[in-house]
Formats: C-alpha cells, structure tokens, sequence
C-alpha cells in the first residue's frame, strides 16, 4: 500500500486529502437519518410520507404544535416535567453521595480503596433487569408504584458507580501538594474544598452531572415497568408511537426530536467528557 | 489528624487499647464519607439480586399467590427447556456479538480516519457522535418508522429513486427482524467504539510511530506492529463494556420488533415472563442466568479495567 508512499512525496499528502473526505462522508452518512428525521418533522404529514420522499416540501411547524397538545391528543408536559424531575433529583443526590465517597477514595484515602472502587464499578456490570421483579413487588407492596421519586432512588444508584469512578480520576488530578500547603497556612477542610478542590475539579463535575443526567432521561425499562398515568417518562410517553398510526411520520419524528434535544445538548456540553464516563473512567 | 491520647491521662491498665481507640477513630473519620454511597448501593442494587435468587427457587405466578410453593432447580430446567426461552439465549448471544464486533470494527475504522489531521476534523467528530446521543427509544422509533416503513420509509425511497418505479421495496422488519434491530444498535454504538479507540490511538506515543518511520516502515506496519498491540486493551474495553450495555438491551427490541419474529432476547423476555405472564419464578431463574452470563463478561471487564487503570495509577 505504501511502501511506494515513502519514497515519492507528493502522494502522501493527496492521499491525506482523499481520506479526509472519506471522514467528511462517513460522518455525513452517520448523521444523515437523524437529519432526515428532523427535515421530516417539519413537513405536513401527507408530504413526510410519499414515496419517492419529497426533500424539497414545504416547512411547517403542524406536527410540533400538534406534539404539543394542539390537536388534542395526550399533552407531554406532564411526562417531560417527570423526566425533568427524575433526571435532575437523581443527579444532585448521585452527586450528594458520590461526592464525599470519591473523596474517601482519592485526597484522604481509606486502606484497600481501590478495592472499593472496584466493588462500585462491579455492580454496574450486573444487569438491572435481573433485579427488576423484586423492585417492582416492593414498589407495589409499600405503595411506590407510579410515583416518580421511585425512579429518583433507582436512577441514583444506576449512575452512582460511575460518578464515583469519574469523581475519583477527577479528585486525584488535583495535587496532594497544595493540598497540604493549604493545611500549613492553617486552612480548614471547608476553606480547602471550596478553595483548592473545588475550582480543579469543577469541570470534572460538570461533566459527570451531564452524564448522569443522559442516563437517567434515557431510562426505559424502569420507567415502563414502574409508572402508569401519574410518574410517566418522556421515553415511556414516546412508547405510544410504537404501533403506526396512519400518516403520523412528521409526528413520531418531532416528538422524538424534542424528547432527545436535552441529551443531545447535554451530550455535545460534555463530549470530552463522554469517553470518560461511558468508559466508566478506563478511559481519558 | 493532631488529636492524641494525653499519655498522662492514660492509666497503665488501659494504655494500649485507649493508644488504639483514636487510631480507629481516626480511621472511621475516613470511611465515613464513603459509607452513605456504599450502604445506598448495597441496600437499593444487591439486595434485589438475592430476592430474584430467592425467588427462582419457586413456582410462583402472581396470579395465583395461594399455590405459591418451592420447587428447587425446576424453573431453570424450564428456562432450559422451553423451546422460546432457550431461543431468548441464543438470540441475545446472537445479538450481542454481532453488534459489538461490527460496531467495534466500524468504530475501528472511523477511529483511524480521525485519528489524522483534515480540515473540519471536530466537526466530523461531532457529527459521528450525534446517533449516540438520540434518546434509545427515539432512536429505536426513527427506525421503525421513518428509515424501515415499507410504503414511505426513508429506505424504501431511496430504492426508489435509484431503481425507478420497478426497484424493490422490502419489508425490513419482517423480512430480516433481528438484522433490522441490529442495525439500529450499531447505528448507535459505532460512536461509542469510535470514542474509546480514538483515546487508545492518541495515547501512543508519537514519537515512537515516528522512530519507526524513520525506519522506513509502512503505514501498515506500522499498524500491525505498533498501533494494534497499542490499541489491544482498548479494543477489549470496547468489546467488553459493549457487550455489558448491548447484553441488557431492551428500548430496540421492544420498540422495533416487540420482541416478536424471533428478536426477544433475555431482557425481553424476563419483562414480558413477570410483567405479561406474571410467571414470578420463570422470570427470576432467567434473570439469575442472565446475572451469571454477565458476572463471566465482567470479571474479564474488571480484569482490563483495572490493568488500564494501573497503569494510569503509575503514570502519575
């Protein structure tokens, strides 16, 4: 392939171009369905279904006013502001609970913390669905079903092995050196987080926040199982465009793209970060 | 950390053990933080496990609670044994490999080509990220619907456009169901594989590929014998923690297939055994198998996390 390369300088470089637009078209064919998703949910429904598709139809707004209760179907206010408050309550008590965990695990270290830090990281790789049924007979039993703060406690201990390995690589970047410079000058623990720690791993928290924010709105299968009218989803409103509907194209494609712009917002904020957190911190 | 026992204070009986007692006082000061996450974990995620444990050993269907009695191993020779819940297996076998190795392989691929400086390389990166961040089910629904409708879906139009009026027009999700998913997940798990190795490929050392091409080796030489060793442990992250996410998948195959046409892997099947069948102890043999298959993936996991990791520990 180029063992010709070497020798004759010119090729490299046209060849770097070549590849360069093989990228360019890998990546526009990666996006081209979510693309097409979006341009179809702004035309008319008898438009988003011909076939050969029609690129050049009108816009119109129709199928997000109708997403949004205009043409009388079910309002998703409801199921988006459960999502909302599951995702965002989760989040704050993973980070409540991971915070001063992955500090016992990295600045003042218990004995055989990597020991623990592994046990956190094996509980992720065991499949939440084997322990579903259980949850759902205490759920039922203590009165919990369709209550939203059920998924809060679940979707928090579904991130929790993340944040703290996250947290931990993020809380050990910051120096044990200041650190005790700080405790010399007669810094006390508070002054020392919020002065030193804090403004080191504030990014790293940020990140791990937005993470665990993707995971808990993605969430189905919890949700399906646990909510009915009251603590519906997003993902588990999103379940009644499962079976087609007639002309309902333009609408499927708004209200999926509605529903996922949080996680695509949160997902481009945190794209360095993204690695880091999927890869349960192996990775950085 | 400056808190000490007065030695006057200490009478010579106790001296030893009250020598101790700030010791471990000090050393439960350490713990304490740690102890809400991990008491939180332990109570909310294992304790399940041992109730699904405890539960496959009986025949239980929730519809009929008085006739709920112990049957020892019988619900896993029925998991075993019927024809559908041993297809469950295979299927998410089936499903799990194929996704993980063709998305590690195209992530591979996509991986290498970013790996190399072009214009407008970030915004290719962005765009090769964007399937991964659509909501599961949004993903799973666009599709079902807008890519594999067989009258108006994007597919079949563009059949159309190429092969005119004549030009074949499937039915996707019935004619090959389980590819049909398939597709769909490696849509979506091509940017996580393409993440992971891209990070494996800007952590070689430059100078290294570098010396080696002085020496006058090829591109694929190079490949070969610096970059693939390099990446090894990456692609065996890849393949493992893809296979941990995919093996619990359940947002594609309920959307797209319904489990139906042969797609329903154990996932699947453990909702659908207690949620639709109500059979409690069917469903919870299944899930301890599926526990098992995944502890066995995950002691692999663990294995390549912590070598990583070690050698993250040691570099700094």
């Amino acid at each position: 392939m180029s063992g010709v390369a070497v020798r004759t300088r010119p090729r490299p470089r046209l060849r770097g171009a070549g590849l360069g637009l093989v990228a360019w078209l890998a990546g526009i064919l990666f996006v081209l369905p979510l693309a097409w998703m979006a341009l179809t949910s702004f035309h008319s429904e008898a438009d988003a279904a011909t076939n050969p598709p029609s690129l050049a139809a009108p816009l119109t707004l129709d199928s997000y006013r109708e997403f949004f209760g205009a043409g009388g179907g079910a309002s998703p206010w409801p199921a988006l502001i459960n999502s909302v408050t599951a995702s965002l309550a989760s989040t704050l008590l993973t980070l409540l609970l991971a915070l001063p965990a992955a500090y016992a695990l990295s600045i003042r270290p218990v004995k055989k913390w990597t020991d623990v830090l592994f046990f956190f990281l094996s509980t992720k790789m065991l499949p939440m669905v084997a322990g579903l049924l259980p949850i759902y007979l205490f759920a039922k039993n203590a009165g919990l079903l369709d209550n939203v703060w059920t998924l809060v406690v679940l979707y928090t201990a579904m991130n929790l092995p993340i944040a703290v390995w996250m947290m931990q690589s993020f809380l050990s970047e910051v120096p044990v050196a200041i650190i005790e410079a700080a405790q010399i000058d007669g810094a006390r623990l508070p002054t020392i987080l919020a002065r030193v720690v804090a403004p080191i791993a504030l990014p790293g928290i940020a990140a791990t926040s937005l993470i665990c924010f993707i995971f808990s709105w993605n969430e189905l299968l919890f949700a399906r199982v646990l909510t009915g009218v009251v603590a519906e989803t997003a993902p588990v409103f999103l379940t009644g465009f499962i079976t087609s509907q007639g002309l309902f194209l333009a609408k499927v494609s708004a209200a999926s793209l509605v529903i996922s712009l949080p996680v695509l917002a949160a997902g481009f904020a945190a794209q360095d970060k993204l690695v880091q957190g999927l890869s349960l911190g192996a990775v950085k | 950390m400056t808190v000490t026992a007065p030695p006057t204070r200490v009478a010579a009986a106790s001296a030893r053990s009250a020598a101790r007692r700030p010791n471990r006082m000090r050393a439960w000061a350490t713990r304490a933080p740690l102890l809400p996450a991990l008491v939180f974990m332990i109570a909310v995620t294992q304790l399940p496990f041992v109730a699904t444990l405890a539960i496959s050993f009986f025949d239980w269907n929730a519809l009929y609670p008085d006739d709920r009695h112990f049957a020892g191993f019988a619900n896993y020779s029925e998991v075993l044994s019927t024809p559908e819940l041993r297809k469950s297996v295979w299927t998410t076998v089936l499903l799990t490999v194929t996704v993980v190795l063709v998305s590690l392989l195209l992530g591979l691929l996509l991986a290498l080509l970013l790996d190399r400086r072009f214009r407008g390389r970030a915004a290719v990166r962005t765009l090769l990220i964007a399937p991964f961040l659509l909501v599961p089910i949004a993903s799973a629904l666009l599709w079902k619907h807008v890519l594999y409708n067989p009258e108006y879906g994007l597919f079949n139009g563009v059949l159309h456009w190429l092969g005119g009026n004549g030009a074949p027009q499937p039915d996707w999700i019935s004619d090959m169901p389980l590819a049909a998913v398939e597709a769909s997940l490696i849509w979506q798990w091509t940017p996580f594989m393409m993440l992971i190795l891209l990070a494996g490929l800007q952590s070689r050392d430059p100078e290294l590929v570098e010396a080696a091409r002085m020496d006058g080796a090829s591109d694929w030489q190079v490949f070969v014998h610096l970059t693939l060793p390099h990446l090894r442990r990456y692609l065996e992250l890849g393949v493992l923690l893809g296979s941990i996410y995919i093996v619990q998948n359940f947002d594609a195959v309920y959307t797209i297939t319904s489990g139906g046409l042969g797609t329903a892997n154990l996932p699947y099947t453990i909702y659908q055994t207690f949620y639709q069948a109500h059979e409690n102890g069917l469903a919870s043999a299944a899930g301890v198998l599926v526990v098992i298959g995944s502890i066995i993936l995950a002691t692999f996991a663990l294995r390549v996390v912590s070598s990583l990791f070690r050698e993250e520990v040691s570099r700094a």
